[in-house]
């Protein structure tokens, strides 16, 4: 099996791009999807060769160069070898990222038409792929982190890709530094593991932990939390995420709902050896998506803005997978089977709302839509589809992907169980809210408004993902994704929901959560669907609404915790330097300075410099001296 | 071989200024034959390069010959793993540096002959200094490159630029003098011990008393404290970039404050290995300090010369930090830091001072949106931004995580202070990289034209290495981790 060749066609694209002139405008879209289409035909070949070896013998090691060595391997020196694992959790992830991102490119080719840096766009959406396709098969975390990084540098390029806007310039760097400070996690972690094992390789890394201390495992875990924390825009790093949203939206689709931001998600399911043998760093994790994932639904049920309402949603989803992943060999599997049904339906309900963009002259106030049902007739169909994904309507993909979750937090602890459980209920009530405003009622767009439907190029795409946000449920199928990938992550025990001694039927789960569900969805069809929606937002609106248009004010900590200081900080250390220190450490110079000065009326030109040289060496020479005599 | 490397730049520089000067086209005949003179160098280098054994720790190419015999002073040089590398890095940024300085607007029509040959006259000197393996000799080198420097800053450089000159050569004058004080102990205790000799290889043989070897190690370390720059001897350094030409400031900070970097290991290290060890607690404080403070500094400034400065004020604590942690990993990291870094802040000053020279101006608010109108110049301001803070992919994130990783081993605590430097560098990259080059084309920022052909052909091979070494740094590394293991074998 040759994986390198996975990354090479998308880096490749991208380096063609990127070095190509103008006279590559014309075709560059091309060769970037096609690129990214290679990738994926390749992903698909190997995950047949997978399929067909043995159980126990789904591991293919590929160790290309030597990347960083100060010694030889074993001898307690840095020695990263640039190698890729292929298995069964990189596979899939292999064919979401390569899958999703070729309908992506795709339905970009009409998204960006009229851009007159389609090129530029494509280029990065490669270096993007390539990028994630390094992370996920990295087989030393080293490796990992330069795919971690690289997929930050694509995010920062394409969030800021509209740089003449003030707004996307800043979202763009305001990624980049809050992911940052998740790196100094990822990148703490890593020397940790080299202090304590004296290797970086995932592998080995894996099972040095049964020889560590209880210390060293959940400093590990808590490091590595902190990264993906920031990757994947989890409380306290979420802040991030709203404001992405400045990029074109087919990023949004791909980079910042369906892979990017669940590779914090990924790096926990890899790193699973480290979390099986720290409680505690589990519970860190289940916590974090906890609190995020309610935090999201909440940001998701004010926003106007449909794609910070979805954003919202995805923090919150990503949230569940968080907190599956917490849960242990009870929760990994599962955590990837939501993040894969969740990369179908919000990549199609992003580019949804981008097709609904398309149409509404790029104007994102749901406030402004309404019934677009008739105007954009296959984009409400298959945003339809993926609504009732998310929501988790009996048989759609998030159903079962959802329901799993909810089933094994209900197993591990009721009270957290009964949130996913609410979560859902808030989900369904934002995510109603949002078809209701875009494509039920009355029409509240101005007359000088034309919806219509987007081009083929971009309806194929969103048809294609819309199947697969009905389907996804496929997969757990005879228990399939946990069969899969019980190599990688471990034999999972199915666990018995039990409440107040009362043993719950996964299908008395499964009603209970649909009941909430249906009553999320009533709330909000009650308060948008039937009754008109205000065409601006409503000022008088209660506190909690105000919190949750304000990001729950996460901003304003972040500003007044760290910005402020630091930039305050940075500002008066800089005068201090110059004015303060300098000034300091320079007065006597100064002083010497006017002597030469005062000598210059009687020499000119450089002259004055000799003699201040021809002092100061004979003064160095009386010091030297003296201390040669002093000894 | 290595004194033919040595000699090429200067013989060269002496032609240059033989030539006639006056008019443009006469003095574009200078930058040609002083480009011509580099690009002879960077040639023999590569065949130096070429005939060294990489797994060979020691010296080689070795030259001696008795210099002034009273004074046990040789003309001794050879050429190691590290040594080599900075050699290298030196042939490489010169060619680069007068390609992109031929249109310098040089300040009361100087003429650009001198200008020229003083910086032909540094590279030879810096070579000197990076091979020499004589106390004398390499003291003589050291102080020497002053002179070039102090000319460079002083006539060619901009507005303040002879206070900035001085401000420079009475800096490093001091450092100097504390370090000329224990070279001429040096020879007190070589003598002492029997014949006075300042050869690397005898020094090393002499037993110093303890106190003895901590006053020689500070004399030597004080001079390269003020060159490297270490917090709070650097102050210096922002007021000289900020004053002068962008090609003078590659090779001063890119360059010759190696030189304080690379003497620590060289003069400090493998000399005095018991101070060294005794000292490196508090060097190492001090270095910690530098990243923090650094880049911070970096952040709050408002002139771009001055930003660019700092950053490297906080990247010199990296090397320091690696240096003064004695593992091989961060060692050998730090001598591979000194060659990114100088490839990394060259990309860096050279961009910055041709948008600086076009909108005449270096405050970051005179800038605004310039993308719109200049793509290629913003392009490889972000390159070079990201490999200043050390995105992975790029070479300068291979030194900086070995450095990091080789500190943590040995001292946790300040290897996670200097890991927070990573969010401060994104800030002040990217802080940056908004300010000027994004947002909506300002008025006055209208301006700004794009690189030309020459610039851009003067800058991509710095770009290409970066990528280059980002992803394949292991043969620079092999050059590098057999020397750094024979200096690290000697300490106690």
């Amino acid at each position: 099996m040759i994986i390198w060749l996975l990354v090479a066609f998308p880096a490749l694209g991208a380096a063609l791009l990127l070095t190509w002139g103008k006279e590559s405008d014309r075709f560059g879209h091309l060769i970037a999807t096609a690129a990214s289409a290679a990738s994926f035909v390749w992903g698909l070949v190997l995950f047949v060769q997978l399929l067909g070896r043995d159980h126990d013998d789904r591991t293919v090691t590929e160790s290309l160069f030597t990347w960083i060595s100060t010694g030889p391997q074993g001898s307690g020196a840095f020695h990263v070898e640039m190698s890729f694992v292929y298995d069964p959790l990189a596979a899939l992830f292999v064919l979401l990222i390569t899958g999703v991102g070729t309908l992506i490119h795709v339905y970009s080719i009409g998204y960006m038409e009229h851009d007159d840096r389609r090129r530029r766009f494509f280029a990065f959406l490669n270096l993007f792929v390539a990028a994630m396709l390094v992370l996920v098969l990295a087989g030393d975390y080293l490796v990992l982190f330069l795919g971690w990084e690289g997929v930050g540098l694509a995010s920062y390029l394409l969030i800021g890709f509209w740089q003449h806007k003030p707004s996307a310039a800043a979202a763009a760097k305001k990624a980049f530094v809050v992911n940052r400070v998740g790196d100094i996690g990822m990148a703490l972690a890593i020397m940790l593991m080299f202090k304590e094992f004296g290797t970086t390789e995932i592998a080995a890394v894996g099972d040095s932990v049964a020889g560590a201390t209880a210390n060293t495992i959940t400093a590990l875990g808590l490091l590595l939390l902190l990264g993906a924390c920031g990757k994947s825009a989890q409380v306290p790093l979420q802040s991030w995420l709203l404001d992405a949203m400045e990029g074109p939206t087919p990023v949004s689709a791909l980079i910042h709902a369906a892979t990017m931001v669940t590779a914090g998600v990924y790096l926990v399911v890899r790193s699973n050896a480290i979390f099986d043998a720290s409680e505690t760093a589990r519970t860190a994790v289940v916590i974090v998506g906890l609190v995020t994932l309610i935090a999201g639904a909440i940001i998701g049920c004010a926003k106007d803005d449909i794609k910070k309402a979805l954003a919202g949603s995805t923090m919150s989803q990503i949230g569940y997978m968080m907190l599956a992943a917490g849960l242990g060999p009870a929760g990994y599997a599962f955590a990837i089977f939501h993040l894969v049904t969740h990369g179908f339906f919000k990549a199609n309900m992003f580019l949804g709302a981008g097709s609904v963009m398309h149409a509404m002259d790029d104007d994102v106030n749901m406030r402004h839509y309404g019934a677009l049902r008739t105007a954009l007739p296959v984009t409400f169909a298959t945003f339809g589809l993926g609504y009732l994904a998310i929501i988790g309507f009996p048989g759609f993909s998030g159903f079962f992907s959802k329901d799993k979750i909810i089933e094994a937090a209900l197993a591990h602890n009721v009270w957290i169980g009964l949130a996913t459980v609410l979560g859902a209920g808030i989900t369904a009530f934002y995510m109603t809210r949002l078809m209701a405003m875009t494509f039920a009622g009355q029409k509240r767009w101005k007359d000088e408004v034309h919806p219509h439907e987007s081009p083929r190029v971009m309806t194929v795409p969103l048809m294609v993902l819309a199947a697969a946000s009905v389907l996804g449920g496929i997969l757990l199928l005879g228990d399939w994704i946990t069969d899969w990938l019980e190599p990688v992550v471990g034999h999972t025990e199915h666990h018995e929901v039990v409440i107040g001694g009362v043993e719950l039927a996964p299908i008395a789960v499964s009603a209970l959560v649909t009941l909430v569900v249906a009553a999320g969805v009533a709330i909000a069809w009650a308060t948008y669907g039937r009754r008109e929606v205000e065409g601006e937002t409503p000022e008088k609106v209660s506190i909690l609404t105000r919190f949750a248009r304000n990001d729950l004010y996460g901003d304003t900590v972040n500003e007044w915790v760290a910005v402020r200081p630091t930039m305050g900080l940075a500002r008066g250390l800089a005068r201090f330097d110059q004015h303060g220190l300098h000034r300091a450490i320079t007065g006597f110079v100064e002083l010497i300075g006017e002597g030469a000065t005062a000598m210059r009326s009687w020499q000119n030109g450089f002259v004055r410099s000799y003699a201040l040289g021809v002092f100061l060496g004979a003064l160095a020479l009386t010091l030297a001296l003296l201390v040669v005599i002093w000894r | 071989m290595i004194s033919l490397l040595a000699a090429v730049p200067i013989v060269g520089a002496l032609l240059v200024t033989l030539l006639p000067r006056g008019n443009r086209s006469q003095q574009l005949v200078a930058r040609h034959a002083a480009l011509g003179v580099s690009l002879v160098a960077l040639a023999v280098a590569l065949v130096a390069a070429a005939r060294f054994d990489v797994d060979a720790g020691g010296y080689q190419m070795v030259e001696e010959h008795s210099w002034i015999e009273p004074l046990g002073a040789w003309y001794s040089v050879g050429l190691n793993g590290i040594g080599l590398t900075l050699v290298l890095l030196t042939v490489i940024l010169t060619p680069v540096v007068l390609l992109a300085a031929y249109r310098d607007e040089l300040p009361g029509n100087r003429s650009a002959n001198s200008y020229v040959a003083w910086m032909l006259v540094l590279e030879g000197l810096a070579i000197l200094v990076f091979t020499a393996t004589d106390a004398f000799l390499f003291y003589v080198a050291f102080e020497a490159t002053l002179v070039p420097i102090y000319f460079l800053i002083g006539s060619y450089g901009g507005k303040g630029r002879q206070k900035a000159a001085l401000t420079f050569l009475l800096y490093n004058l001091l450092g100097g003098l504390l370090m000329l004080a224990a070279v001429v102990g040096l020879y007190v205790v070589s003598a002492d011990a029997g014949e006075a000799s300042y050869r690397l290889a005898d020094l090393s043989q002499i037993a110093f008393g303890e106190n003895t070897e901590k006053l020689l190690f500070l004399g030597f370390m004080a001079a390269f404290a003020v060159k490297a720059p270490l917090w709070p001897f650097h102050t210096w350094l922002p007021e000289a970039a900020a004053s002068a030409t962008p090609a003078t400031s590659v090779l001063m900070v890119s360059v010759i404050d190696k030189v304080g970097t690379f003497g620590m290991i060289r003069w400090g290290l493998e000399l005095f290995p018991g101070a060294a060890d005794w000292a490196s607690p508090t060097i190492m404080a001090l270095a910690v300090v530098s990243i923090v403070y650094g880049a911070l500094a970096a952040i709050g400034s408002t002139d771009i010369r001055r930003l660019v400065a700092y950053t490297s004020v906080s990247h010199f604590g990296f090397i320091i930090l690696g240096i003064f942690a004695f593992t091989q990993t961060s060692t050998s990291g730090s001598v591979l830091y000194m060659f990114n870094h100088g490839l990394s802040t060259a990309a860096l000053f050279l961009v910055t001072g041709i948008m600086i020279s076009r909108r005449g101006s270096a405050e970051i608010s005179a800038f605004g949106g310039v993308q719109k109108i200049a793509p290629v110049m913003s392009g490889i301001l972000l390159i070079a931004g990201l490999s200043s803070l050390s995105l992975p992919g790029l070479a300068p994130f291979v030194s900086e995580f070995l450095v990091l990783a080789g500190t943590f081993t040995v001292n946790v605590p300040l290897a996670v202070i200097a890991t927070l430097g990573i969010v401060l560098a994104a800030v002040y990259v990217l802080v940056l990289y908004q300010r000027t080059m994004t947002g909506p084309l300002t008025e006055q920022a209208k301006v700004v034209t794009d690189l030309t052909a020459r610039e851009v052909a003067a800058l991509t091979p710095l770009v290409v290495v970066i990528i280059g070494l980002g992803l394949f740094p292991q043969p620079m590394l092999d050059l590098v981790n057999p020397a750094v293991a024979l200096v690290l074998g000697g300490l106690p």
